[in-house]
């Protein structure tokens, strides 16, 4: 019978707080970047000219279509050569994921302004509002109410994607809990203390966002 | 104030105006009758640009669009919205905005459209609310309101552009018969102030008694044209008579 010892980790405690951190940090950078990408991805995708919707609507099947982890690699080794220029493993990753998220806020975003009535935007022109008020006076602030919880479910997504930036070695909570576990041969306690602090967080956000799904029924 | 001269739409294959021609007096109520299909919804979303017409010229007041086929540049999005603010149109589904409240929709055209400034709009939004009957709704959200109430404010949200004229699309169809009445009774009040407008409805009795001129539409072409108790009480095409003859054998509501 394994004889769970805990107490083992709390000598590490200050390891496991700054991988929380780094954690925290890069989640909410490529949250908010993955957001700015999917916004104009999504609002330039329902462009009239092809000339904008086309080259959005590629990145985002493209996006889409591969494997996060293979994108974090790709970024970091692939990506420099190619462009010829140099990039930190930070860099790297959060521009990988920030796209990687922002493909798929985009079709969230999108899905979110489409959903509203087209009888809406009757009004609003018939009003003599021009395209770009419409959006900005009576769709988007309905479409966006309709986005909140499926984007937030995508943002515990990306968070629960930074666990991969761990291959990159930048210094997250996986990352931490690896070295520790190497440290103190203990790779049970070590690996259930990270799974317990990611839990720790997602669920009350998660629970956070099903309270907003049913808040929102009308 | 408003002429309307070989106007043309299809869409895809499906021709829904043939040929219209039409001319309608400034302060004249004008209503659009005729079967399903017949294109007069579409007609009256031409009038403000709403559906782009393939082909024709549409003036309205000293706002004039000339179409002539794919050879035609669209003019942009700020020319259309400057002729849309001219006509105030009306739905069948009232299409308020749910987000705001009653008092914000009726102020929005000014607001955003005209750049009034927010106390003026205010005013003159609480002052439309009071013609319409709504006052005390101004804080309400448009969910919280009946059909007919919904519908009241969406004629004041079109009126507080100050438009030189109204469009009804329908405007009663949805309703539940008893708020029907409240709603014609403010259109009523509208045509006897002098506002021109113009009403795709099936209110028959209505149309007879409000409207001065009624244009029969069919298959794309208006096939019949005159005075409204005329064209009415006494249609010359067969159409037209087959058309009334349903309204005439009902009985009167």
């Amino acid at each position: 019978m394994y004889e769970w010892n805990f107490g083992y980790l709390w000598q590490y405690r200050q390891l496991f707080a700054n991988g929380l951190m780094v954690t925290v940090g890069y989640s909410l950078l490529c949250i908010v970047f993955g957001l700015m990408v999917g916004l104009v991805a999504g609002i330039g995708g329902l462009a009239k000219t092809r000339l904008i919707a086309l080259p959005l609507k590629w990145y985002v099947e493209l996006f889409r279509a591969t494997p996060v982890l293979v994108l974090i690699i790709w970024f970091y080794y692939a990506l420099p050569v190619l462009i010829g220029v140099a990039m930190t493993a930070s860099v790297a990753a959060v521009l990988a994921l920030s796209l990687y998220g922002g493909a798929f806020y985009s079709e969230i975003i999108r899905g979110g302004i489409i959903s509203i009535d087209p009888g809406q935007t009757d009004a609003a022109r018939a009003l003599g509002m021009t395209r770009f008020q419409v959006m900005r006076r009576v769709v988007l602030p309905q479409a966006l109410r309709r986005m909140t919880p499926p984007l937030m479910n995508q943002s515990i997504m990306q968070l629960k994607n930074t666990s991969l930036l761990s291959v990159l070695a930048l210094p997250d909570l996986v990352y931490q809990g690896q070295a520790v576990a190497h440290e103190t041969y203990r790779p049970l306690e070590a690996y259930t203390l990270i799974a317990l602090m990611y839990i720790a967080i997602l669920l009350p956000a998660s629970k956070l966002v099903r309270r907003l799904e049913s808040q929102r029924v009308e | 104030m408003i002429d309307i001269q070989g106007l043309q739409k299809s869409f895809g294959d499906h021709v829904v105006l043939r040929d219209i021609n039409m001319h309608i007096d400034k302060g004249a109520v004008v209503a659009l009758l005729g079967p399903s299909g017949s294109g007069k919804s579409t007609l009256l979303r031409c009038v403000n640009l709403l559906t782009i017409p393939d082909k024709g010229s549409i003036r309205v007041g000293t706002h004039e669009m000339t179409y002539s086929g794919s050879a035609t540049r669209l003019p942009g999005d700020r020319a259309l919205a400057r002729f849309r603010a001219n006509t105030g149109m009306v739905f069948q589904h009232f299409n308020l905005f749910p987000h705001m409240t009653v008092l914000q929709n009726v102020m929005e055209g000014p607001a955003t459209v005209l750049r009034a400034p927010k106390a003026k709009a205010r005013e003159e939004a609480l002052a439309l609310l009071v013609k319409v009957g709504l006052q005390d709704k101004a804080d309400q959200h448009p969910a919280q309101l009946s059909g007919g109430q919904k519908q009241r404010v969406a004629i004041a949200r079109a009126l507080a552009m100050q438009p030189q004229v109204m469009l009804f699309d329908e405007v009663t169809s949805a309703l539940d018969p008893e708020l029907v009445g409240e709603v014609l009774g403010v259109i009523r009040e509208l045509a006897a102030e002098g506002m021109t407008m113009v009403l795709v409805t099936h209110e028959m009795a209505f149309a007879r008694e409000v409207a001065d001129e009624v244009f029969f539409m069919r298959d794309g072409v208006v096939l019949e044209s005159g005075p409204a108790k005329e064209v009415i009480d006494n249609p010359q095409q067969a159409a037209t008579q087959q058309f009334f003859a349903r309204y005439h054998a009902a009985p009167a509501r």
